[in-house]
């Protein structure tokens, strides 16, 4: 078992969106932690709530309609669910900091690089002399790879590629040393050999600078390369939790499963990759049983009727699945037979 | 991602900030360039103009009425005997000072309430919206005319009617602006370094806004100007004996046909300010739209 301590605990997590047709939550329950220095992957297909979860933790749903409706965000004791704006304010940037999805759009156009950077580092260091400022957002952008970063500082976003963009991106949530940096999808934006780079330099910075690092994706190969443990989000649930090589080697629930059997091999040539059949249900479109069990294959009655706990499989995995219930160990043995 | 690509390719070819990639855009329009000529012409009469002037501005010759052009009196004299020259030169000034101050005061009120409605949203939005629909189903001369003659005829109560009935128009482009700049992931990013809202309107909102309201605003002085114009030919603008350019045209409405020129130089004045200003607001226009970019 993990010796770190742990920075960021999210303990059943309810973030719902209210629309006309009543409450749709987009993450339901969820539970999770990340260790210090951790990085921890979160994956799931699209809208399935991972994006919605980090937003929660960085107190930046959209409201309204978006709301937290229960549950704790433990960040060094503290709840971020209680705290105030102005309370929240402090810890983003400084505590806890995010990268987004679009490089290409994450700065303004009207500024130069150096000023944005520097603009970041006043919100929380206000007694931090001028060149001291200017010498950090220097450091920053050599430590994140960036080339002349004197020169790059007076440079404008356009002038920039998008692996640069990102790049700048990472410096400035990292200016104030956070404890946790959230990235959501940091790499989608970016062509492949752009994508690996910034990944490196992601797992890096987390190894040298001890930042626990919250990885949002929906690359199962973006989990591979980086991820410690991972935690895999279905329909706002979280089905399965477990450390990177248990999920890859060993997977559980059968949308693990599905999601590993559709990343292409290279090593087989198959004829067609596979696919889940179905999509990720509507948010708050199915109200009792299993989320998943519409496109499950091993689905049974008492899936379709009752929801699943998480089940603790191993001491440090666990799996949203009936298969996997203690209980139904005997149909499970049937089932992973006939499978 | 076809379209940030393209995007990118042109924008890599930019070495320069934004401002100086427009005012080179801009440059490249000949039109747009003559309408600056004619602006910037004009500016420099109303601030130096009435120092050269062949006569005062209210200098009366009862003895030289209705003279035609001369080399004495190049735009001819009216009815009082007065240089119209000298009259038109000073009512550059006039027409200027109505024009920028007029639209000042509207984007500022109407980026204030525009930025408001826009960024809050909901009731906010409400309340401002709908009280801009109210001020534009008015016909806006119309409008000004009430708004006048609340407050009684004079300059600056025309001044300060244009001010108001231009003010739906910047208020609503600025909503309609915030609404899509607030979207942006840049707002987002701002706001997950721990930036304070007010500061994410200062210093993100507003100066990513500012581009339509530039074009618009120039194209409105042109606006504001006949606007003023039209309340002084009506009378509730400029009083006499002030040289207005729309009070000068309504003064010399009954010798208009043994005095044109009475009419014709004030009117082509009037003409040439708001053509000035429109060639150059349609030039901004190109210059900052990132679309009209080849």
């Amino acid at each position: 078992m993990d010796e770190r301590k742990t920075i960021l605990d999210v303990k059943g997590l309810r973030t719902s969106f209210f629309t006309d047709d009543g409450e749709v939550p987009a993450v339901d329950n969820v539970d999770f932690h990340i260790r210090q220095g951790e990085v921890l992957g979160i994956v799931g297909e699209s809208g399935c709530g991972k994006s919605v979860t980090s937003l929660s933790i960085m107190g930046l749903v959209p409201s309204p309609p978006g709301k937290i409706v229960s549950g704790e965000i433990l960040f060094q004791d503290k709840d971020l669910t209680k705290l105030s704006d102005k309370e929240m304010r402090q810890i983003r940037g400084d505590d806890i900091a995010m990268i987004f999805q679009e490089p290409m759009t994450s700065l303004n156009p009207l500024f130069t690089i150096g000023n944005q950077l520097r603009e970041a580092l006043k919100i929380h260091k206000k007694d931090w002399s001028k060149s001291q400022i200017q010498e950090r957002a220097v450091e920053m952008m050599k430590l994140v790879g960036l080339p002349r970063a004197e020169a790059l500082l007076n440079d404008y976003p356009h002038q920039l590629s998008g692996g640069m963009r990102q790049r700048v991106m990472i410096a400035m949530a990292l200016l104030c040393d956070p404890k946790v940096l959230i990235a959501d999808e940091p790499t989608t934006a970016l062509d492949v050999t752009i994508q690996a780079q910034i990944l490196k330099l992601i797992k890096n910075l987390n190894e040298r600078l001890d930042t626990a690092v919250l990885l949002i994706t929906h690359d199962l190969g973006v989990v591979a390369e980086t991820c410690e443990r991972v935690v895999v989000m279905y329909a706002g649930k979280v089905v399965e939790e477990g450390p990177v090589h248990t999920i890859f080697n060993d997977p559980q629930h059968p949308y693990t499963r599905g999601l590993l059997e559709s990343v292409p091999d290279m090593r087989f040539k198959k004829e067609r990759l596979y696919s889940i059949p179905g999509n990720v249900p509507k948010p708050g479109s199915i109200k009792v049983g299993c989320k998943y069990a519409a496109r499950c294959e091993f689905a049974f009655d008492r899936c379709r009727v009752e929801d699943p706990a998480l089940y603790q499989t191993a001491e440090d995995h666990k799996t949203r699945c009936f298969l996997f219930d203690p209980k139904e160990a005997e149909s499970h043995d049937r089932t992973v037979v006939e499978s | 991602m076809a379209e940030t690509a393209a995007a990118d390719k042109q924008e890599m070819q930019k070495v320069a900030g934004p401002w100086k990639e427009a005012w080179r855009g801009f440059r490249k329009s000949k039109v747009a360039v003559v309408g600056m000529g004619i602006v910037i012409f004009f500016i420099l009469l109303a601030i130096f103009g009435p120092l050269f002037t062949p006569q005062g501005i209210n200098e009366q010759n009862l003895s030289q009425r209705l003279l035609p052009p001369s080399g004495d009196h190049w735009m001819g004299t009216d009815d009082f005997g007065r240089d119209i020259l000298s009259r038109v030169v000073y009512g550059a000034r006039i027409s200027l000072w109505v024009g920028f101050l007029a639209v000042i005061g509207s984007v500022v009120v109407g980026s204030i309430l525009g930025i408001l409605a826009g960024y809050y949203g909901r009731w906010v939005d409400t309340i401002i919206s709908r009280l801009f629909d109210i001020m534009l189903a008015f016909p806006s001369i119309l409008l000004a005319i009430a708004v006048v003659s609340v407050l009684g005829p004079s300059l600056r109560n025309a001044l300060i009617a244009i001010a108001i009935i231009n003010v739906p128009n910047f208020g609503r482009l600025i909503r309609s602006k915030v609404l899509s700049i607030k979207e942006d992931e840049y707002i987002m990013s701002a706001k997950a370094i721990g930036m304070k809202d007010n500061r994410i309107l200062v210093s993100h909102i507003l100066p990513n806004s500012m581009a339509p309201v530039i074009v618009q605003g120039t194209l409105a002085i042109a606006t504001a100007i006949i606007e003023a114009a039209a309340l002084g030919f009506l009378g509730l603008g400029a009083q006499a004996p002030s040289p207005e350019w729309g009070k000068m045209l309504a003064d010399s409405r009954s010798y208009l046909t043994n005095a044109p020129w009475t009419m014709i130089f004030p009117g082509v004045a009037i003409m040439l300010t708001v053509l000035g200003f429109n060639l150059m607001g349609d030039g901004l226009r190109d210059a900052l739209d990132p679309r009209m970019k080849s």
